[in-house]
């Protein structure tokens, strides 16, 4: 044990992390920072977001018009299917407002809405730079406030005595410390990138899917905590997935490996046959259930065909298509049974009716008849050459499992308290969020709950 | 024109992948620009790559940077193109490729500015010439300076032709060339998306350091050219020939603006040397320092000639000013010095498209 064990440490380097750890610095508070990863990786998923959501009364910041609380929780029950905890929810969406300038006076620059995003524009604040430099200033403020950051610091185990954390077992460059903070926040974020748990969680299938973020997100202080009793929420065989370029890296590919273009496409599976209705809707309402779609399929890949006059009907994304003169040739390329591909792609021209009404951005209703499955909005035949074609997989965004805290951030054992122990971020995500997505609320989440931990630790170690 | 091959590539597969991200759009001019593209031909990457002031917000911002496999570093990837753009340019282009990035060169020029300056005073020294024409009759001055002036003007406005050739400008309207100077003027881009500078000495951290240094080089810049412009109009059409008194315009415009040369040409170079290299053009870095050097001793030797007109260290002070000024002048197409001029060109193109 060392003897200058600080008041409070910090288990991770992200958004939520560094909020609290800011928060306690400016209480007084002695605060030490253990992050795993390296720093070129410093930040977690943080460093991959790009906005927060935010409510408030008239323009604020970037924000234009105004979002209420009721507008932002009703927006949170349609895509949790009202699996939300409305009490935590409602003092997330209602601190959100305050966040966007503490955020600012914390070194964090906004930016308008990204083009191609203008839909978001009032309900979500983008930072200039992204994640990164978002976490960037944050690290530059903390330091300046004497926070000590240890890199490559990875923690192995809390050692609790009933209701209190009295140990912090940590390694670095191969040798192992142990600390006695006064109080400690956990901000370590999910388990998805322990792709052997999330195989566990999922089915053997899941050793297919590409994590979107860190490759230092494995749960290892999650594991540690619910193996000693810490109550725990969240569906532990869940996580958010989302369909992405199938040559994405397998960890940190980010924003860019998103593929826009399944809505103006017909997908196959491996046998060149169709299994979904791609034109069910607008694009970012149906990116996270063709996660699910494409997890299911031989082998959990998809691939996506379009034709010449839709290629610039989308965002452009990282890796160029797979191009071709004729359905033989594309799927000898992608590695699709040719004969199939071209029978397929005959079926669903032929089932193509009036094209007249297309209109990319809107459910336009140019649909398919007799076909199965149907193909329901934005239905034009694929016969314009040159061919293109990109692979998907399934793509990790967070898991869902995670500690369950009250409104003070603290996390519990049995029915109490633990009286030094407060969690912040995805970690306890699930507190709030019981399926689904809202764009921006990882980092609400993360930002509020940072803040009210680093409060609560500071406050805890103050008084000791 | 044959621009090199691997550093448009590299150039073409990093904007690929800041299209699909697009999270530095608020930084600078660039981002706007690419992302109303979708491919990249070589004229767009050198219109973009001229757009790109190096202030290196979205290197640090970038969640793509080594270690990780994609590999991003824009601001160097630009620069290689920027630089490449100016060689290739270049009229005569033998020049461009010989000066940009060699500073030994732009020594030995300066070296050769003095001794021909050496040679001219003792062949050519005036008889009875009073002051600085003792030393250099008058019309040997304009002589000697008078091409040196003209050439860079015209080898200039060649290169700036075939830059909107290459990169596919439309006709060229006033108001599109005022947009772009007001820009200039202001260095808005210097500061940074966010109005807090450029990271330029430690990192990530924001400072004004660099855009002030270059507008205490560019402003002082323009007070000695503005100097030799009134010192001019005065010798010629009002009659009132050099040397002129201490609170004369031309004095005070030279003194003001090689007091702000100088020591913004010395802070810049230490600037530059505290800044990490391999965010910028590796390879021009000695062109780039020498020629800081060069301009700042234009600045420092003429400041020293005002100092010092009246003593016995005339003479060689004239001399060694004037082969400095010389160089300058032969080398601005060919120097960093010609980047002024591309940026301008290239803000005025981004005006136009703009519309
Ligand atoms: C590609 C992508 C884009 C996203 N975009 C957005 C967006 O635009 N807006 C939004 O709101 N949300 C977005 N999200 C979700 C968002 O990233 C998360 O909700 C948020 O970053 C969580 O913050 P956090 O601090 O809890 O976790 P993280 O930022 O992931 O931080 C966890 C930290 O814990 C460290 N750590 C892990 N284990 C240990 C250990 N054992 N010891 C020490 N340290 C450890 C990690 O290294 C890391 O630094 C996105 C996610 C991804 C993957
Ligand atoms: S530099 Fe990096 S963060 Fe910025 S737009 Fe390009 S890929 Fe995105
Ligand atoms: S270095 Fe600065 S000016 Fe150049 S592209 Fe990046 S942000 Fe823009």
């Amino acid at each position: 044990m060392t003897s200058d064990s600080p008041d409070i440490a910090i288990i991770g380097g992200g958004n939520a992390a560094l909020c609290a750890a800011i928060t306690a610095a400016e209480a007084g508070a002695r605060v030490l920072i253990l992050e795993t990863a390296p720093k070129p990786y410093r930040g977690g998923n943080s460093r991959h977001t790009r906005n927060f959501r935010c409510m408030h009364h008239g323009p604020l910041g970037p924000l234009v018009d105004s979002y209420t609380e009721e507008e932002y929780l009703a927006d949170l029950m349609k895509v949790t299917g009202g699996k939300t905890d409305e009490g935590l929810a409602r003092l997330a969406i209602r601190s959100s407002e305050e966040c966007l300038p503490w955020m600012q006076d914390h070194g964090v620059r906004f930016q308008p809405s990204l083009s191609g995003t203008l839909s978001l524009a009032r309900t979500n604040a983008f930072f200039l730079g992204g994640g990164k430099s978002l976490v960037n200033a944050y690290y530059r403020t903390a330091e300046r406030l004497g926070v000590q950051v240890e890199y490559e610091a990875a923690v192995t185990h809390l050692d609790l005595d009933d209701d209190r954390v009295t140990r912090i077992d940590y390694t670095q460059n191969g040798k192992s410390h142990s600390i006695a903070p006064k109080s400690v926040v956990v901000a370590s974020g999910g388990f998805q990138a322990d792709t052997d748990w999330l195989a566990r969680a999922w089915g053997p299938a899941a050793k297919n899917f590409l994590i979107r973020g860190t490759p230092y997100n494995r749960g290892v202080v999650l594991a540690d905590l619910l193996d000693q009793g810490i109550e725990q929420v969240g569906d532990p065989t869940q996580c958010h997935a989302v369909a992405i370029d199938g040559r994405a890296p397998k960890f940190d590919g980010g924003i860019v490996t998103r593929l826009d273009c399944v809505p103006f496409s017909i997908v196959v599976n491996k046998d060149a046959q169709r299994f979904y209705d791609e034109g069910e809707d607008v694009w970012p309402k149906r990116y996270a259930i063709w996660g699910r779609l494409v997890a299911a399929q031989p082998d959990q890949v998809g691939y996506v065909i379009i034709d010449a006059k839709s290629l610039e009907l989308f965002m452009p994304s990282v890796f160029p298509p797979i191009k071709a003169d004729t359905l033989e040739e594309l799927a000898d390329k992608m590695g699709l049974p040719a004969d199939a591909l071209v029978q397929t792609v005959a079926e669903f021209n032929n089932s193509c009716g009036d094209t007249s009404q297309f209109h990319p951005t809107e459910l336009d209703g140019v649909s398919t008849t007799g076909l199965n499955p149907p193909k329901t909005n934005w239905a034009r035949p694929i016969t314009e050459p040159p061919f293109y074609g990109y692979s998907l997989r399934t793509g990790v965004t967070f898991t869902y499992l995670g500690l369950k805290v009250d409104g003070r951030a603290q996390c519990a054992i049995g029915n109490r308290p633990v009286r030094n122990l407060w969690a912040a971020g995805e970690t306890m995500a699930g507190s709030i969020l019981g399926q689904g997505y809202l764009a921006g609320f990882g980092m609400t989440i993360g930002t509020v709950f940072g803040r009210i931990a680093g409060k609560e630790a500071a406050a805890h170690a103050n008084a000791t | 024109m044959q621009m090199q091959p691997d550093l448009l590539q590299e150039a073409r597969r990093q904007a690929e992948i800041c299209n699909a991200c697009r999270y530095c759009e608020g930084y600078c001019s660039v981002f706007p620009a690419l992302h109303a593209e979708r491919a990249f031909a070589d004229g767009d990457l050198t219109q973009l790559a001229n757009l790109c002031h190096n202030c290196r917000g979205c290197y640090y911002a970038c969640q793509y940077t080594a270690p990780h496999e994609f590999d991003l570093n824009l601001p160097q990837a630009l620069a290689n193109i920027r630089q490449d753009s100016w060689e290739e340019l270049a009229f005569p282009r033998a020049a461009g490729k010989a000066f940009q990035k060699n500073g030994a060169l732009i020594a030995l020029v300066t070296v050769l500015g003095f001794a021909l300056l050496f040679w001219a005073a003792r062949a050519l020294a005036s008889v009875g010439g009073e002051g600085f024409y003792a030393v250099l009759s008058h019309n040997a001055m304009v002589a000697i300076f008078l091409p040196a002036f003209l050439f860079p003007l015209v080898s200039i406005g060649v290169s700036l032709r075939r830059y909107w050739r290459h990169v596919g400008a439309g006709p060229l309207r006033p108001g599109q060339v005022l947009a772009a100077l007001r820009s200039a003027a202001q260095m808005k881009n210097l500061k940074g998306g966010h109005g807090d500078g450029c990271n330029f000495e430690d990192e990530d951290r924001c400072t004004h350091a660099r855009r002030a240094v270059h507008q205490a080089v560019m402003y002082g810049f323009l007070l000695c050219f503005a100097a030799t412009s009134v010192a001019t109009v005065m010798h010629y059409v009002f009659g009132m020939p050099a040397p002129y008194g201490l609170f004369s315009v031309p004095k005070l415009l030279g003194i003001a603006g090689g007091l702000l040369l100088t020591v913004g040409c010395v802070e810049m170079i230490r600037l530059k040397l505290r800044a990490d290299r391999h965010l910028g053009a590796v390879r021009a870095f000695g062109g780039e320092l020498a020629f800081i050097g060069l301009l700042g001793f234009v600045a420092f030797s003429g400041l020293a000639l005002y100092a010092l007109g009246q003593t016995p260290a005339m003479p060689i002070l004239l001399v060694l000013h004037l082969g400095a000024v010389l160089a300058f002048f032969l080398l601005t197409p060919f120097t960093k010095m010609a980047h002024g001029f591309y940026r301008l060109a290239a803000l005025t193109v981004d005006a136009q498209r703009k519309g």
